[in-house]
């Protein structure tokens, strides 16, 4: 009765889908704020449809994509921390690195706004604000690209928040959706991609308290994880996929992704600075 | 999976996606079930009927394990399976075989642990008349699992129990990768972060129904079974 | 490799003595076990014939002296089976336990069903062939566990207190088939405590107290003429201490 069991196993895994990783496939390290918006379900069809290439997404905070791509678990990697990104570069783990697309960060707040910012274009002293009133605040506090950013938000304002925080700051070390769920539980503010919040299901009473201004701006950058460091890395289909996106079609592509009509990520690979 | 349809409209029309991510919580967890029974049941029998020192101390260590943290396992498997790690060659990391390893490591010391404990008190129990038949030893294992082979097979309903209600092992070192290592407990991780409650809820109820279903087929196998017992 | 007596009997104990920690279960018995008629042990509760008989069938070594079968010494039970006093039934159906005796006796599986009918019939079970062993009444799994013993055909038959916990029309069931059995030139070893029982079935008595043979020999002598007052005690029905 055992080997019966054990004999449908095996011919269920023998039959359908390999168990171990295709031929022409690649992973890519990428965020949760980027799988969370949708993007990819949107994206990859088509690249893969052109190229006949399965990209697999492995979606994890960018700090933890970054270690990730490090320890050569990927093949491409694909975040928003420019700062963080440069520095993986320069101690040699990733080829180089393309802009792809940016798009914002916005404040999420109860209606209620208890720190009294809706509607400021003015996101340093929105964040004063909540310290000053100790609004509840939901932090992502996993070296994310969304956490990384809001952390450089809060020392902007003069506020080192490790030292300065009090009960009203929630570190919560999880995703981005998470994030808003928990925000949307608890009634507070949390910064965001907008991305992830167009494509947020569970908002309550959650709306835009800030956004527009300049310093919220979000870039997303992509690499080759180095082969020199990694031999088992796919150089050329990662190559393949690092160029399609930077490319006048891959970049249409990412422009037409909308939800409700708006829409989500602005390419930006002609920008070399970005 | 469309996130603007219900649960219930994806299993109405058989969604393919749905059905994918069932096929493979299923080929998971019932794979790990499988190895984990081939390792533990002849090992929780060989606890059972061997004496050496330290085995009282082996009888604890079996028990306590089946309590081992899914996500601590899934954080072993994955630095193992890394490309940096020592079995990085195998390409294993992120794939339903790196699933079903950690959900093996979960399951074995389960199905090890209620093993013992059945063919323990079944071999108390019939000690005296194999003894007296002259049952060699390998017979006498045989017999015991045969006999004690529907206590065992609640054995095995508790590993998948246990391998098909777990996220932490498998989200670590299966990724969660769309349509390549997203089970039933990962996508409703996923959607329940997407903040998508209804639909989370609603493969939530998939899942247990399958589990239920599970279970029944087991229980008509052991019904079959007692009307064919000669 | 020694080879294996045809036959298990006489079995000889030699100056035998069990101990169980502090305690001492039989104290240097010497007796001999000839083939004939049944031998009926017989004595109060605790004076050690279930523990006389496991020596017997093989199932303890003695903690001194020697039990040899034939002379030879660590014979395998293989022409020797046992009854114990509380048989344990496998999960398995009637026929499956008999069955299972069989093959691990090693009797080939074409005579197995035959064998079944035959000792089915032998213990008066035929219609119970495919009922689940452990919803057997207690009379009846006596003699199941009886069917199972004869199974492997042996020379040697040890039944611990058979009818202990059975009712008169049982009692006189399972003592109709000893006495076919023993017919059949099987040797049957008994142990009881009811002394009617030994009266009726017994050719040899061997009569134990405190661990230690008081008496043996023939049953209608020791029955007639008990040797020894704790024999005479003991036949009179009253409390032996």
């Amino acid at each position: 009765m055992l080997s019966r069991r054990l004999l449908v196993a095996i011919a269920a895994v023998a039959l359908t889908s390999p168990v171990v990783a295709q031929e022409k496939s690649i992973v890519v390290a990428s965020t949760t704020s980027t799988q969370d918006s949708g993007l990819f379900s949107y994206l990859l069809p088509i690249f893969k449809q052109k190229t006949g290439i399965d990209v697999k997404v492995v979606a994890q905070g960018t700090g933890q994509a970054l270690d990730t791509a490090r320890r050569g678990d990927a093949d491409v990697v694909f975040v928003h921390a420019k700062a963080a990104e440069e520095k993986f570069l320069s101690d040699g783990f990733g080829v180089k690195r393309f802009p792809v697309m940016y798009n914002d960060f916005v404040l999420i707040g109860p209606k209620g706004d208890p720190a009294g910012i809706k509607g400021s274009k003015d996101i340093v002293a929105s964040l004063k604000a909540i310290k000053d009133k100790a609004a509840p605040f939901i932090s992502r506090g996993d070296r994310s690209g969304t956490h990384t950013a809001e952390i450089a938000l809060w020392n902007v304002a003069g506020i080192d928040i490790e030292h300065d925080k009090g009960d009203w700051y929630k570190s919560i070390g999880q995703s981005m959706g998470a994030a808003l769920n928990a925000a949307s539980a608890s009634d507070a503010y949390v910064l965001a991609d907008r991305g992830t919040w167009l494509a947020f299901k569970n908002r309550g009473e959650l709306v835009i308290a800030v956004e527009g201004d300049k310093r919220l701006f979000n870039q997303y950058g992509v690499m080759l994880i180095n082969p020199d460091k990694h031999p088992a890395v796919k150089k050329q289909l990662g190559q393949q996929f690092i160029d399609w996106l930077v490319s006048p079609e891959g970049q249409n592509v990412i422009a037409g992704y909308k939800i409700n009509g708006e829409q989500l990520f602005y390419p930006n690979a002609g920008s070399p600075d970005a | 999976m469309q996130s603007d349809t219900s649960a219930l409209a994806l299993i109405l029309t058989a969604d393919p996606t749905l059905l994918a991510i069932v096929r493979l919580s299923l080929i998971v967890s019932l794979s790990a079930v499988a190895v984990a029974a081939l390792i533990g049941l002849p090992l929780g029998a060989l606890i059972a009927l061997t004496r050496f020192r330290g085995r009282e101390g082996v009888v604890v260590l079996l028990n306590a394990l089946m309590g081992l943290p899914p996500v601590v396992v899934g954080l072993a498997v994955y630095l193992l399976l890394s490309r940096s790690g020592p079995l990085g060659p195998l390409g294993l990391l992120f794939t339903p075989a790196a699933m079903i390893a950690a959900q093996t490591i979960l399951v074995t010391p389960i199905i090890a642990a209620l093993a013992r404990q059945t063919i323990e008190d079944l071999w108390t129990e019939y000690h005296d008349e194999l003894t007296a038949m002259n049952v060699g030893p390998l017979h006498r294992i045989a017999t015991l699992i045969w006999d004690g082979r529907f206590s065992l097979i609640v054995a095995l309903l508790a590993g998948f129990g246990r391998a098909a209600a777990e996220v932490g092992a498998i989200i670590i070192v299966g990724g969660n990768i769309d349509g390549f290592t997203r089970t039933m407990t990962t996508a409703i991780a996923l959607e329940t972060s997407k903040g998508d409650l209804p639909l989370a809820i609603g493969l939530g109820a998939v899942l247990i129904a399958i589990v239920i279903v599970v279970n029944a087929f087991a229980w008509m196998l052991r019904r079959a079974g007692e009307r064919l017992a000669r | 490799m020694m080879r294996a007596p045809p036959s298990d009997l006489p079995i000889r104990f030699g100056d035998v003595t069990v101990s169980a920690g502090a305690v001492t279960v039989l104290d240097r018995v010497s007796l001999a076990i000839q083939p004939g008629a049944p031998t009926v042990l017989i004595g109060p509760n605790g004076a050690g014939k279930t523990t006389l008989l496991r020596l017997a069938m093989g199932l303890i070594p003695p903690s001194r002296g020697h039990v040899t079968w034939d002379g030879v010494a660590g014979v395998p039970p293989i022409k020797r089976a046992i009854v114990f006093q509380r048989p344990v039934m496998l999960r398995r159906s009637v026929a499956g336990n008999i069955r299972y005796a069989l093959a691990a006796a090693d009797i080939p599986r074409e005579r197995h069903d035959a064998r079944i009918a035959e000792l089915l019939a032998l213990v008066g079970l035929p219609d119970l062939a495919s009922r689940p062993a452990r919803r057997l009444s207690g009379g009846e799994q006596q003699r199941l566990a009886l069917a199972r013993a004869l199974a492997r055909d042996p020379t040697v038959l040890f039944l611990d207190e058979p009818t202990a916990s059975l009712d008169p029309a049982s009692t006189k069931a399972v003592e109709d088939i000893v006495r076919a059995i023993a017919a059949r030139g099987i040797k049957v070893v008994m142990a009881t405590h009811d002394l009617g029982e030994a009266r009726r079935l017994a050719g040899d008595i061997v009569f134990l107290h405190r661990g230690r043979v008081v008496e043996s020999g023939d049953a209608q002598a020791f029955f007639r003429s008990p040797q020894t007052g704790e024999a005479k005690t003991f036949i009179a029905g009253e409390l032996l201490l």
